[in-house]
């Protein structure tokens, strides 16, 4: 995920391969250890930071925002059960590389996404942010919690759940999400009208 | 008489009285009562009639490969534990204790030689016999009489890996029950090398709407481009137009090859493959974009050369629909099971299928047309089955009105030479057409009509 792009993943899927699902597995096995918990407050405030950017961005339905603030390589992955799972084998609610997350954007932007129609009206609270590191210096795993509150067709329901995210250093730049895996607390239940972006 | 003969004799419903309802007047030929999706007295007896008087589809085999290994799952409103037991035999065990109705099993799948209830720790084999029970002594009689046995669904059987369950003594076997619909779904499962696969989780959908609005949908070819539309846009964002996934609608869809099926016994049948090209890679050539597609189909045309698109399209969506009355339907690479919760809520749960290769016939490709395979399937329940749902939840809606009752499904009807009838009594017409839910629903009013003979049964 870090060699220099040789093909636009806007338009073509070439980095979504074995190598890639063995790094994001690996990415999410074993991540939480107390060892590598970030105690420098100013660092774990910039992660806070771009994790309420980001759930500001979502609910203010700037989902071009939200894609900017992910790598041109990236993944953002749904699991459909509590252990995560291995993706290749198994079926997830999403597992969306960077063309797929531009599909989702682009189809609640159509018009004719039926369930977005009239859209939800979201409110999310982030807490509990932790920042992780890991083996490379330019790299940190992010947990957060969160609740998301979405308004529509006259109810207002609560989803809620956890986030791991791994974010790496741009040169000269800002940090920017490469993964993320979304844990909603009742991933394996059935589940009324997926459609706003989570 | 027992209250089961009661439901035999006055057909489920909830008061000792006949049916208050006439059905022909409720099922005409070309529209329906909207009370038929809205109306709990006709959930509640459909709970009989339809979901244990005629097979229901229950769960496939590779969810429960091993003996002793259980999942649990509803028939109708029925708590089950579907289990194949220590002697391998598939059974479908009323989870609920024989002593106090306690749930038995509190978990949706595992592995267990038995099952003691959590509240007074009576034990049950796995073939539902009672196995103990504590301080016997404190019991004037023993525990030897059959009824203290756990209930079963009195008929299981499996067509092929795909497990079914009735309660009804006179339905017909189940290989007679699916008739033609089984070769489609033969076909459906040979697609696969030694014709093996599995079930890997699933996406898990519901909507507040009646579980009949999902199955008249399931072969409906007239709602897709509009339904649809904000996923045919998408999967032609970067493609030129009318390429991809489902786009052959767009244009005249009646005057293609691809049709719509009545199969008999309620079952009906989309069949979209003559729409393709009819050669190997046909199937992957109209796929749309889908996480890893060019990576992997790079890799097996460099790897595989020639066997390149066979592998291709076993990732590839198959592009049928074969809807099993009244709750499973195999779309894609999808095992669908409809699921009722009440009147107006039910389950739609779209289990994912993977490729098996024990014998490895493919080369050692299967791990790579698995990772592929899986994200095909992942497309339609995020992209496109979210707005049925929607629509499903807004017909619903919309039936609460209650002077305006009727709801059509005529298109086609009356048509000179639209609709043909085969010898074998299967029905095709053009892929719009309504003629399967015309018909199925004659099945449903067939059922509702007929009290079924249940029966539970129990270990001697």
């Amino acid at each position: 995920m870090s060699q220099p792009l040789t093909h636009d993943p806007h338009k073509t899927s070439h980095y979504i391969s074995d190598e890639l699902y063995r790094d994001v597995i690996a990415m999410f096995t074993d991540w939480q250890g107390d060892d590598r918990l970030v105690a420098d407050p100013a660092e774990r405030e910039r992660f806070r930071m771009l994790i309420e950017k980001e759930a500001r961005l979502l609910d203010q339905d700037n989902l071009e925002a939200w894609l900017s603030m992910f790598t041109p390589e990236c993944v953002y992955w749904l699991p459909t059960t509590p252990n995560a799972g291995d993706p290749r084998r198994e079926i997830t609610i999403s597992f969306d590389d960077r063309r797929r997350l531009e599909d989702r954007v682009y189809r609640l932007r159509t018009g004719y996404a039926w369930s977005q129609a009239p859209k939800s009206r979201t409110v999310r609270m982030v807490t509990n942010v932790e920042v992780f590191t890991t083996a490379e210096p330019g790299a940190r795993m992010v947990r957060s919690n969160f609740l998301i509150s979405e308004f529509r067709g006259s109810s207002t329901r609560w989803l809620n759940g956890w986030c791991g995210y791994r974010f790496v250093e741009q040169p000269g730049g800002p940090w920017l999400i490469q993964a993320r895996q979304l844990n909603l607390i009742d991933c394996d239940q059935n589940l009324r009208n997926p459609s706003i972006v989570l | 008489m027992s209250m089961l003969e009661q439901l035999n004799r006055y057909g489920g419903w909830p008061s000792n009285t006949p049916c208050p309802y006439d059905w022909d007047e409720l099922i005409q030929e070309d529209r329906v009562h909207r009370l038929i999706y809205t109306d709990p007295q006709i959930f509640t007896a459909e709970m009989t009639h339809i979901f244990a008087g005629t097979w229901v589809y229950l769960a496939h085999e590779s969810q429960i490969p091993n003996n002793n290994d259980y999942m649990t799952l509803r028939l109708g409103m029925r708590p089950i534990i579907l289990t194949r037991d220590s002697d391998g035999e598939l059974r479908a065990l009323y989870n609920r204790c024989t002593h106090r109705g306690t749930t038995l099993c509190r978990f949706e799948k595992g592995s267990a030689k038995s099952f003691q209830c959590p509240y007074h720790g009576w034990t049950f084999r796995n073939n539902g016999k009672l196995s103990g029970v504590p301080w016997p002594d404190g019991y004037a009689g023993d525990f030897s009489d059959p009824k203290f046995n756990l209930a079963q669904v009195s008929r299981v059987a499996s067509y092929r890996g795909f497990i079914f369950g009735t309660l009804n003594a006179d339905a017909p076997s189940l290989v007679d029950w699916l008739g033609p619909i089984a070769t489609p779904i033969d076909e459906w499962i040979d697609r696969h090398p030694g014709g093996k696969f599995r079930v890997c989780e699933a996406n898990r959908l519901m909507y507040k709407g009646n579980w009949k609005l999902a199955y008249d949908n399931s072969a409906d070819g007239y709602h897709v481009v509009f339904s649809h539309r904000s996923l045919l846009e998408t999967e032609n964002r970067l493609m030129a137009p009318n390429e991809k996934g489902m786009s052959y609608y767009k244009t005249k869809p009646d005057e293609q090859p691809m049709y719509v099926a009545y199969m008999g016994n309620g079952h009906h049948f989309k069949d979209k493959r003559p729409n393709l090209p009819k050669r190997v890679g046909g199937l992957w050539a109209l796929e749309s974009a889908h996480p890893g597609k060019e990576h992997y189909e790079e890799k097996f045309r460099a790897k595989y050369g020639a066997r390149a698109d066979e592998f291709l399209d076993l990732a590839g969506s198959e592009p049928v629909n074969i809807n099993v009355f009244p709750n499973l339907s195999l779309l894609g690479n999808h095992i669908q099971v409809i699921e009722p919760l009440s009147v107006n809520e039910t389950n739609t749960t779209w289990y994912g299928t993977a490729v098996v290769d024990d014998d490895n016939v493919l080369d050692g490709a299967v791990d790579d047309i698995n990772a592929l395979r899986m994200r095909t399937q992942e497309g339609f329940p995020n992209f496109g089955e979210v707005d049925d749902l929607s629509n499903f939840e807004e017909i619903q809606h919309g039936l609460e009105a209650i002077e305006d009752e009727w709801v059509y499904m005529h298109r086609g009807l009356g048509i000179p030479g639209r609709v043909k009838t085969h010898d074998n009594g299967v029905i095709t017409a053009p892929a719009t057409d309504e003629v399967f839910m015309r018909e199925y629903i004659k099945e449903w009013k067939r059922l509702m009509k007929h009290p079924p003979n249940l029966h539970v049964r129990r270990e001697p």
